[in-house]
């Protein structure tokens, strides 16, 4: 029985990601919200800015963004340069393959942007706060589900980044604002509803219920991955004109 | 059971036919599949590898379809075409994945040996980013042996190899198909092939234009006819003196020069310059001009 989580191709994703030039974006983010966060401790007068900064700004910006570089590097670059080949030829499911590099691209995401959340929300009001471990939790859901999202854009499309930033941009950051509906499809507000459930403060921007938050990140999860998993299936090497 | 069956196989997208009605049978031994670039030599290897469904028609590797399924690569061994490996592994490494991905028992020793085959083993240390791409090409090919496969399908293997890597590697496919094995690749470049045994399947335009002993096949390359353009003091006398000959079969006059189609390229050539010598005929270049392949192809595809 083959276990869906490969160790080998986990291990290969993990030293080709951190080996890309773009690794070095994602280890400067966690740096810059350190040190912006550090500063404004030291001159922000209004009570409520570690929500609003690390809550609102880390968790509509900060994070997705951490986990798209990271989410379409896993596969999709492998997918670009042709060297996804030497996982497909063998006899390792398409789904485990799929499986092995979300969970690399989930495990980076929280590395590099769920812990470095929660320290810079240490630093701004203590680790015990209801907010700093309600940013933490919110953070985790962050990583998994966005990370499902943008591993299977990679899979559908070559321009996954571009399509990535369009579906934050876009529906998350403008439609979510303005229709209600969008919002339950929203990674954003699943993560930012879970992390509220436990911080409990109205300056988090939070729409949805935790239970519908979770399950719905569930969901999203599972129906994305399984898509990947259905189109690798169909990858193909690339020759010549066909 | 033979190893590779293809049954009335087309495939297409859209409006373009890739593959069109082929039907083959690879068994054992070494096969070549020769076609011009954009014949349907990849999509044929995609479909044999399982990467693509047919659109029409079965496939089958081992007796069972290998479309969706991976488990296809416990018998099958596939060097691609493209240059990707990850670089940043050692060949040792990179070959050690390769075996642990396919759930070898011992995926080390598996790895050494196949460097070893490949004679990869003094480089096997050193990052891949560090070889050439003869040795690149070498190390994908110790990856994909590395389970011991039944079959072998490569890509274009001999690209960008000079000469001397060219003999070494048929020498290594010609030794594996001695041990049983199916060894199948894919060219473009005729001369590949000159020194192979075996069957060769050529392609052109998605079908299946000849198949055969490569002797046989190798007699029809030569045998085809030839066209010449011959550059001369006076190209009309000469081509009404060539008409007469029987080993020309077409003469035509042309700003550039005469043009010759001949059936026979060696009495051609014996006879031309004695028939300038004859006329008194200043005989300035004599050119093939039809050593494209795809007109080598398409005589193929004819004949």
């Amino acid at each position: 029985m083959t276990s869906l989580l490969n160790p080998v191709v986990l291990r290969i994703t993990l030293r080709a990601t951190l080996g890309r030039k773009r690794a070095l974006v994602f280890t400067l983010i966690p740096l810059v919200l350190l040190l912006i966060t550090v500063a404004l401790k030291v001159v922000a007068k209004s009570p409520v800015w570690p929500a609003e900064f690390l809550g609102v700004f880390g968790f509509s910006v900060v994070l997705p963004l951490t986990a798209l570089i990271i989410g379409t590097s896993v596969l999709g670059a492998e997918i670009d340069d042709g060297s996804i080949i030497h996982l497909l030829a063998t006899p390792v499911s398409r789904l485990s393959v799929v499986i092995s590099k979300f969970v690399a691209a989930a495990a980076l995401t929280i590395a590099f942007g769920a812990i470095p959340e929660y320290l810079a929300a240490g630093i701004a009001k203590g680790f015990g706060d209801r907010l700093s471990v309600g940013l933490l939790v919110g953070a985790l859901v962050a990583a998994v589900a966005y990370n499902a999202l943008f591993v299977m854009l990679s899979v559908l499309t070559t321009r996954a980044i571009a399509v990535g930033l369009i579906y934050l941009l876009v529906w998350e950051g403008l439609l979510g604002n303005l229709i209600g509906g969008v919002r339950v499809l929203s990674i954003g507000q699943y993560s930012v509803s879970v992390a509220n459930s436990i911080a409990r403060t109205s300056a988090l921007n939070a729409h949805l219920t935790s239970s519908t938050a979770i399950i719905m990140a569930i969901v999203v999860t599972v129906v994305t991955l399984g898509i990947a998993a259905r189109r690798l299936s169909r990858f193909a090497l690339k020759g010549e004109a066909v | 059971m033979s190893a590779i069956e293809l049954s009335n196989v087309s495939r297409w997208y859209g409006n373009v036919v890739a593959v069109n009605d082929v039907s083959m049978t690879i068994g054992p031994g070494i096969t070549g599949l020769l076609g011009p670039n954009g014949a349907g030599k990849t999509t044929l290897l995609n479909l044999m590898a399982g990467f693509l469904a047919p659109s029409r028609g079965e496939l089958t590797v081992g007796g069972r379809p290998s479309w969706r399924n991976p488990e296809v690569f416990t018998v099958l061994g596939l060097v691609p075409e493209r240059d990707s490996v990850y670089a940043f592994l050692t060949g040792f490494d990179f070959v050690r994945s390769s075996a642990k991905l396919h759930r070898l028992p011992d995926p080390e020793a598996a790895a050494r040996r196949a460097i070893g085959i490949m004679d990869m083993a003094d480089a096997q240390d050193r990052r891949i980013a560090t070889y050439s791409k003869g040795m690149r090409q070498r190390i994908k090919v110790a990856a994909a042996l590395v389970h011991d496969p039944r079959v072998l399908l490569l890509d274009e293997p001999f690209n960008g190899m000079d000469p001397r890597q060219r003999l070494q590697m048929m020498d290594l496919l010609e030794e594996m198909a001695e041990q049983g094995r199916t060894i199948l690749f894919s060219s473009h470049i005729l001369e590949e092939v000159e020194r192979m045994s075996g069957t060769i399947q050529v392609i052109v335009g998605g079908r299946l234009a000849a198949s055969g002993d490569f002797r046989a096949i190798r007699r029809l390359m030569t045998s085809r006819p030839h066209v010449f353009l011959v550059r001369t003091s006076a190209d009309r006398a000469l081509g009404a003196a060539l008409i007469g000959r029987p080993a020309v079969t077409g003469v035509e006059l042309t700003p550039r020069g005469l043009q010759v189609r001949t059936s026979d390229f060696g009495a051609f050539s014996r006879e031309v310059a004695g028939l300038c010598r004859d006329g008194d005929i200043r005989l300035r270049e004599v050119l093939p001009s039809d050593e494209s392949l795809e007109s080598v192809f398409s005589y193929l595809v004819t004949s």
